[in-house]
């Protein structure tokens, strides 16, 4: 019975949402999620702006994090003496026992100061001409959101990564060395390769976490609901206008125009990581995924 | 052209446990040379010491000297280039999954370098007539994988692999011993047309397939090399009681 | 079956060249390298907590409810305790929830059902924090018309449950079929035998699953925003806005008040020393039961 009520809790979840967002669903339609304009004094409420921010830190964070996280765990696994390889698994787990509003902390304090006085110039008079890194400064911003979102995402992608090349049987890295190839070219043919698919997966579980990341995203982001092309400007993702103006909500319509954002979001990160588990669960043949943290 | 290998004081440690003693042998070129023995007897080891592979397991060490054909094995030469001159075929086939028949014999040229669409095309097919697979392959050489192929075809893919580096030396490593009687005959004819080209060591489990297969065998027991002469020598009138013991049964 | 000699053809392989050595060499640099950039981070952070937090804790930060803006001092008693309130709350709901399913995945869920229950606790475990706290808003305190502690533990629980449900039923499955068996052939009920046998063996690995559910929802903030809210002085009752630790370094650190921020700090320093200390007590507690009991 009691596997009833884990049923029933998404039940609940499921119909909390809908119930709650109907208003603002009869009031918008489907232009909710096209139009950016996101004015609670004039009952206007466009959700463009959050759905960008959500996606742009995240997709962002990717980029930084995918690297870092392979690397690591190819290091782990296939490169290091074996007397290092718990402590240095321990370590990178430790990073994903960090609650979200310590991250959040040390963002505001010393990681947007360090962009604002060196990171950004440096980024703006070298790759300003992209537009990407063009607009004042100020520090806070997407860049900022993307970084710490990054650090937070490397533990999960990492110690799947490090499942999935444990699992590549022994005989593939043979066969690769057996014709002659450097150590490198064994790692890439033999062992990568052959996981890809659960690496893959590691990558979209990554996505899902930061997708719903809220605290650390809020406090460094700059909350301004605007859409920029500069990773400099500041911006809104879907899970901090929600931790931000929640409580502040006047009005029926105000409040359910942010649950339907709350109700997006939850059907985003469900089919994010309903795809990243299948994918995963493929390699590793339905061992237990490990709920990394 | 095969080469000939010869084997100096071999002795071959794991961490503290000595699994190699004092091992003297010589292969001759372009013959098929067996190793046998009882389980645990050293010969996996022993051929592993030739191409070095006994380097992936930690803490293993080896004391003495190898020399294929002028190369020495542990002294002065990278076990990459090494590796490259002799070439591995193991107990259980291992293709490449995620690769096409074409790319799996195709992957060791790539690695060394081979961009020519049509000197890879030229190699792959010959491969793969020498190890009896082409014929079988010919039409899905692109659209099937390495791992679709049935056991028996798996291990001739792997060696068409080993083959199109063009090595002088090809160990195997109980090629057969997952295989049914039908592969194992295919491999043991194929085995007998590779000698012409290259020198063969093939450990195996399989007395009879010694006898068929190789001109010269060499028997282990506990890590020493007890016996190693002509194979008729060795199955009619071996030197040694041990072997004889062997040999006709008596243990093993 | 003949084929042609391939080595009397003039295709000569060349010798490894340097490139491929390099690249090799190179990947090996870059693997280390990232090593150190993942790391660092890690250590910058334990780094800064105690260098900036450790100077501001004191008797007074751990006993005093905060001051008005301005004035200098105070502290986070009111939200150590807060956080003490809803965990324990959370975990009254959470736990044998969670342990509940986690006996029924195990015990009486290999099956079409079992899996479904399954799939649906891990999709639980992957909803973001914040709209479960929109949830527990919608069940709790829209129902109440206020915020309360109760709010905030029923938003925890809820994140607890996927965690403690899966580690539970690895933990049973762990335990061998024969002591089950052993206890049916005396005559034990089936879920007499869960209880008193099968979960007492796998006792040990059941309280880990619970303390990693607990060390991962003691940090959580998101989900409080809308249910503890959060409360600037004491409040014992379970149905009034509560403060909580998390909340209050959130408060803080967004604020424009140095004073805050430096409060920020050692608030975010206790937290950390709470979880770690936690897991460890619990740690030792279960060893020495082991060892009594066994």
């Amino acid at each position: 019975m009691c596997g009833l009520a884990v049923v029933g809790l998404l039940g609940l979840i499921v119909y909390q949402l809908i119930v709650g967002s109907g208003l603002s669903w009869h009031a918008f339609g489907w232009k909710f999620f096209g139009q950016s304009e996101w004015n609670p004094v004039e009952d206007q409420y466009g959700a463009l702006p959050f759905i960008y921010g959500t996606l742009v830190s995240s997709l962002l964070s990717l980029v930084i994090a995918v690297p870092l996280s392979v690397g690591v765990a190819v290091f782990i696994t296939e490169m290091c003496p074996v007397k290092l390889r718990g402590l240095l698994s321990f370590t990178t787990e430790l990073l994903a026992a960090i609650p979200s509003v310590v991250y959040g902390l040390w963002a505001i304090f010393v990681l947007v100061p360090i962009l604002r006085e060196y990171i950004q110039p440096f980024l703006a008079k070298t790759l300003g001409w992209t537009t990407l890194f063009s607009g004042p400064p100020y520090g806070i911003g997407m860049l900022a959101a993307g970084i710490i979102l990054a650090i937070m995402i490397i533990p999960i992608i990492s110690s799947i990564t490090r499942e999935v090349l444990v699992v590549v049987p022994q005989h593939q890295r043979e066969a690769v060395l057996a014709l002659g190839s450097t150590r490198w070219e064994m790692i890439r043919l033999g062992v990568l390769r052959n996981a890809r698919a659960g690496i893959v997966g590691g990558i979209i579980l990554g996505l899902g976490r930061a997708l719903g990341e809220t605290m650390a995203v809020t406090m460094v982001i700059g909350n301004r609901p605007e859409i920029a092309k500069s990773l400099f400007a500041p911006g809104y993702t879907m899970a901090s206008v929600l931790a931000n103006e929640f409580t502040e909500a006047t009005g029926d319509l105000y409040l359910s125009a942010l649950i339907e954002i709350g109700l997006a979001l939850f059907l985003v990160t469900i089919v994010v990581n309903a795809l990243a588990r299948l994918m995963v669960w493929s390699v590793t043949r339905g061992q237990p995924a490990r709920s990394a943290v | 052209m095969g080469v000939g290998i010869k084997v100096e004081r071999l002795n071959a440690f794991y961490g503290k446990t000595q699994a190699l003693f004092d091992i003297n042998l010589t292969v001759l070129a372009n013959h098929a040379t067996a190793l046998i023995g009882p389980s645990g007897c050293g010969k996996s080891t022993f051929i592993r010491c030739l191409n070095r592979m006994h380097e992936t397991i930690p803490e293993a060490r080896v004391e003495g000297t190898v020399h294929i054909g002028d190369l020495s094995v542990y002294n002065g030469t990278s076990a990459t280039q090494l590796r490259r001159r002799v070439g591995m075929v193991f107990q259980k086939p291992n293709p490449f999954p995620t690769m096409s028949i074409y790319e799996n014999v195709a992957a060791g040229l790539k690695l060394n370098g081979f961009r020519n669409r049509k000197q890879l095309d030229e190699i792959v097919e010959k491969s793969l007539r020498n190890s009896a697979l082409f014929d079988e392959v010919k039409d899905s050489l692109h659209k099937k994988s390495g791992a679709s192929l049935s056991g028996g075809q798996q291990q001739r893919l792997c060696i068409a692999r080993a083959l199109a580096v063009q090595p002088e030396v090809l160990l195997m490593d109980e090629p057969c011993s997952a295989l049914d009687p039908i592969s194992t005959g295919k491999i043991e004819e194929l085995i007998f047309q590779l000698k012409e080209q290259y020198t063969i060591v093939i450990v195996t489990h399989n007395m009879q397939q010694a006898a068929r297969v190789a001109e010269f065998t060499g028997f282990f027991l506990l890590g020493k090399m007890i016996e190693f002469d002509k194979t008729e020598k060795v199955f009619t009138n071996p030197s040694d009681k041990r072997t004889e013991d062997y040999v006709t049964g008596r243990f093993g | 079956m003949s084929g042609t000699n391939l080595n009397s053809e003039a295709i000569i392989i060349p010798p490894i060249s340097w490139r491929r050595r390099a690249t090799d060499r190179l990947m090996t640099c870059v693997a280390v390298l990232t090593v150190v950039l993942v790391l660092l981070p890690l250590f910058a952070i334990f780094a800064y907590l105690v260098y900036r937090g450790i100077g501001s804790i004191n008797f007074a930060f751990l006993t005093q409810t905060p001051k008005p803006v301005g004035e200098p001092g105070g502290g986070m008693a009111n939200a150590i305790v807060g956080s003490g309130v809803i965990l324990a709350i959370a975990s009254l709901l959470g736990v044998p929830l969670g342990i509940g399913a986690g006996v029924f995945l195990s015990e009486y869920g290999r099956n079409r059902y079992g899996d479904a229950v399954r799939f649906v606790s891990d999709v639980l475990n992957g909803v973001p924090s914040i709209v479960i706290g929109i949830v527990a808003y919608g069940l709790v305190v829209m129902r109440q018309k206020h915020f309360s502690a109760l709010a905030g533990g029923v938003a925890l629980a809820i994140m607890m449950v996927p965690t403690i449900a899966r580690t539970t039923e690895q933990m049973l499955l762990l335990v061998p079929q024969a002591i089950r068996e052993a206890a049916f052939g005396l005559g034990v009920s089936r879920w007499r035998t869960t209880l008193s046998i099968t979960l007492r063996t796998a006792t040990s690995g059941v309280i880990t699953g619970v303390m990693l559910a607990f060390a991962r929802v003691a940090g959580e903030t998101a989900p409080l925003l809308f249910t503890a809210f959060g409360n600037q002085f004491w409040n014992w009752k379970t149905d009034q806005p509560t403060a909580a630790l998390s909340l209050q370094i959130f408060t803080y650190a967004i604020s424009p008040f140095d004073e805050w921020h430096r409060q920020a700090w050692a608030g975010a320093l206790v937290l950390i020393v709470l979880i770690v200390s936690a897991v460890a007590a619990v740690r030792l507690v279960v060893r020495h039961g082991r060892l009594a009991g066994a």
